[in-house]
């Protein structure tokens, strides 16, 4: 499904290299999670597969489904299939949450040739997604992200991760900022969201996340590549015993 | 859930209409043949424009009046524009299609041309909805969408729909000329009484040279049974139009007036000075809502409508009401303050406005509210909002006299940045002269944010579109302000004239 080869990226206006020669392949149907250390690049990586700006792809390729991402506008890249669940959601003033959806689904399933949803049949979808996610009516009504609480922002993502129906999803630390009910009730819906079509990374600074959302596989990133990877074991060792052994058997540490 | 619906059909409309993104759509000209008076201005030329208009004596001395005060005024300079020099010799102060010369009796005797014209601008001319309602008995909730109309092309009226439904309810629609001739004592009591002939340089001009325009009276205790609807067209080059559209709304009354404007694209400017005066006696309402698209000039700000406009309503008796909204798209030059003169107790008015400049357009609009009676209120809900080079700047007055007792102000501006070549600038006035009065006034300035971009596009909405979601967004408030069918052409509008203003 995801394919990076040996993705290299730097900070545009800056001489700051983030990712050195990245490796990672997501099979379909798979969850992998990315664990590692702040400043291990793991968000700009989610960034520069999203399409963001300010960042200058020195080298490598990232392709999705066989087709490369990196030559694409942030929007094709959506009506490809990928979807980037925002570590910090976004606040859209004066436009209602519907709207946003709407908007959006209708944007990518034109872009794929594909018929728009009536006002109706849309409206059917989205109160029987947010039935599904527990999200209530008040929420779908007003302005995207304004005045959401942290959980609130999060389970808004989800939702619309159930409305685009993406092949390749990624969670931007989703945990970040939640309480425990809060976590489950996302995890809740990313796993409902679990397809045999669909994969997932999970960018995640805790492995309690991965208790909720069971991984095929871990990966532990640093200095902007991944240093070793392996089952859901994985994650269980570095929430006992830190990330400070995998970085010196790479030779870094973890002041870096 | 009714109302979301609506709203869905709403961004739907905005959605397609960015899809289907044009330059300005307007743009075409009517090949038509004219009738022109010599160019320039004169006491020759405001005699011509009294005679072709058959006017009556008192006329014609109120027009010389103004023309005489005219030639010894300044243009204002204290806008923030840039403002070109104007031959006012150069102009022609009217032009009238030759079809029109012998007025026509019915629609039916209007040039096809001319209705071919309207109708290209999605205007039911024709009553095509009363036709439609006849033939379609489905449509039974047609009756509350009737809006009836009054098309100025250039310097003359060429029709107003539906006058016999509105007579039966005693509600006159007619041109302003038609209204000099057919009800002179409403027009002789009531013109200049609410924007002076002295008034201002562009509103003395118009008092002089005014060719057409569109005249309402609402009487005592009627609710206007249907919209009423100007749209206005300049269509021959170099010629300035100048209408002037005078509204009494009777006492307990109530009427929503719509305008609609646009002109054809040329690499000359033109120039529109128009004249606007509602009277709102005792418990009457009015809602008068603007939709303003003149050509905004080319990418390089060659060209385009220098539009001074006078609006004015005079809430004149106790507990009158009005309230303006405008979506200024438009124009290279804008300088407009709508304004509400409360002289009534318990009066109240209300201003939104929307405003975009983008390239090389120049906008200086706002409002002025003139708290004179006690208990008065007043809101201001400003939306500006600048892209390209352009300079938007909010202009508003709020005067509390020392007889407007317990008086009430709420101003809220809010300036959007699209890009770093462009501005915005708030000047604000406020004069309160008794101490029992209250005057808010909060204003925002923010740019369009490349994370709420990046946040629609990494959704799967294009660049353009997430633009125009963005602002509409924005401008939101003021969008709710306006009748259903116009919020629907103003979103469109909102993106069509930001196209180009991103990447």
């Amino acid at each position: 499904m995801l394919e990076i080869k040996n993705l290299h990226v730097k900070l545009q206006d800056e001489d700051k290299v983030i990712l050195k020669g990245m490796n990672l392949t997501v099979e379909t149907g798979k969850v992998h999670a990315i664990m590692g250390p702040n400043g291990s690049g793991k968000s700009t990586m989610s960034y520069v597969l999203s399409g963001r700006d300010g960042y200058e792809v020195t080298e490598g390729s990232a392709t999705l489904g066989g087709k490369e991402l990196l030559d694409m506008e942030p929007e094709e890249r959506a009506a490809a299939g990928l979807f980037l669940a925002f570590q910090y959601p976004v606040e859209i003033p004066g436009v209602g949450n519907m709207t946003f959806l709407r908007t959006a689904l209708n944007a990518q399933r034109k872009a794929r040739g594909e018929e728009e949803l009536s006002a109706g049949e849309f409206l059917k979808l989205v109160r029987e997604k947010a039935k599904t996610l527990k999200i209530d009516a008040d929420m779908l009504k007003r302005p995207v992200n304004v005045g959401f609480s942290g959980g609130e922002k999060k389970r808004n993502e989800i939702l619309q991760m159930a409305m685009l129906e993406p092949k390749m999803c990624i969670l931007d630390e989703t945990d970040s900022g939640l309480d425990v009910d809060a976590m489950r009730l996302v995890a809740d819906g990313v796993n409902a969201l679990r397809a045999p079509d669909r994969s997932f990374l999970v960018i995640t600074h805790y492995q309690r996340l991965l208790d909720h959302i069971k991984p095929d596989v871990v990966h532990i990133m640093a200095d902007g590549r991944i240093l070793q990877t392996g089952g859901p074991e994985l994650a269980l060792e570095v929430e006992n015993n830190g990330y400070a052994e995998i970085l010196a058997a790479h030779g870094l540490t973890e002041a870096k | 859930m009714q109302d979301a619906d609506i709203r869905e059909g709403v961004d739907r409309e905005t959605v397609e209409t960015v899809q289907n993104m044009g330059s300005y759509k307007y743009g075409w000209e009517t090949e038509i043949e004219m009738e022109y008076a010599p160019k320039g201005i004169s006491e020759e030329i405001v005699r011509l424009i009294s005679k072709k208009n058959d006017e009556p004596e008192w006329m014609l001395d109120w027009r010389l009046q103004a023309y005489a005060r005219w030639v010894g005024m300044t243009e204002p300079d204290w806008a923030l524009l840039d403002l070109p020099k104007i031959d006012y010799q150069d102009l022609y102060y009217y032009a009238r299609p030759k079809s029109m010369v012998e007025k026509p009796k019915s629609l039916d005797e209007v040039d096809p041309k001319l209705l071919a014209t309207y109708e290209k601008l999605g205007i039911p001319l024709k009553e095509q909805m009363i036709l439609a309602g006849v033939e379609g008995a489905e449509n039974i909730n047609l009756e509350e969408r009737q809006v009836a109309v009054d098309a100025v092309f250039d310097s003359v009226s060429v029709g107003t729909t539906f006058k016999a439904k509105l007579a039966e309810a005693g509600v006159i629609f007619c041109s302003i000329s038609e209204a000099i001739k057919e009800h002179p004592e409403l027009v002789q009591k009531y013109l200049g009484s609410v924007v002076p002939q002295t008034d201002n340089y562009f509103a003395t001009l118009n008092s002089a040279v005014f060719s057409d325009g569109s005249f309402v009276y609402v009487p005592p205790g009627t609710r206007c049974p249907m919209e009423l609807s100007t749209y206005f067209r300049i269509n021959a080059e170099n010629t300035g139009q100048f209408e002037r559209t005078l509204i009494i709304c009777d006492r307990g009354a109530y009427v929503s007036y719509l305008e609609g404007c646009t002109a054809p694209k040329r690499d000359t400017a033109q120039l529109h000075a128009a004249v606007v005066e509602i009277v709102v006696l005792e418990d009457a309402e009015v809602k008068y809502s603007t939709v303003q698209n003149w050509f905004p000039g080319d990418e390089e700000g060659k060209g385009g409508i220098y539009n001074f406009v006078t609006k004015r309503a005079d809430c004149r008796e106790a507990r009158a009401k009005v309230m303006w909204t405008q979506v200024e798209t438009g124009s290279a030059i804008t300088w407009k303050y709508p304004s509400c003169i409360l002289r009534g107790d318990e009066s109240s008015g209300e201003f939104y406005s929307i405003a975009i400049a983008n390239n090389f357009q120049q906008a200086d609009t706002g409002t002025k509210m003139v708290h004179l009676g006690k208990n008065t209120r007043s809101r201001i809900v400003s939306k500006g909002i600048s892209a390209g080079q352009a300079q938007n700047t909010y202009r508003g007055l709020v005067s509390m006299h020392p007889r407007a007792k317990n008086s009430r102000n709420y101003t809220q501006c809010d300036s959007l940045l699209i890009g770093d070549k462009c501005g915005a600038h708030t000047v604000p006035y406020i004069e309160v002269k008794n101490n029992s009065s209250r005057v808010e006034h909060e204003a925002t300035t923010s740019k369009v944010d490349d994370d709420q971009l990046f946040y629609c596009r990494a959704r799967g909405v294009g660049e353009e579109e997430a633009v125009a979601l963005v602002v509409n967004g924005f401008c939101r408030d003021v969008l709710q302000a306006l009748p259903m069918e116009f919020a629907m052409e103003a979103q469109s509008l909102v993106a069509i004239s930001l196209e180009g203003s991103v990447g």
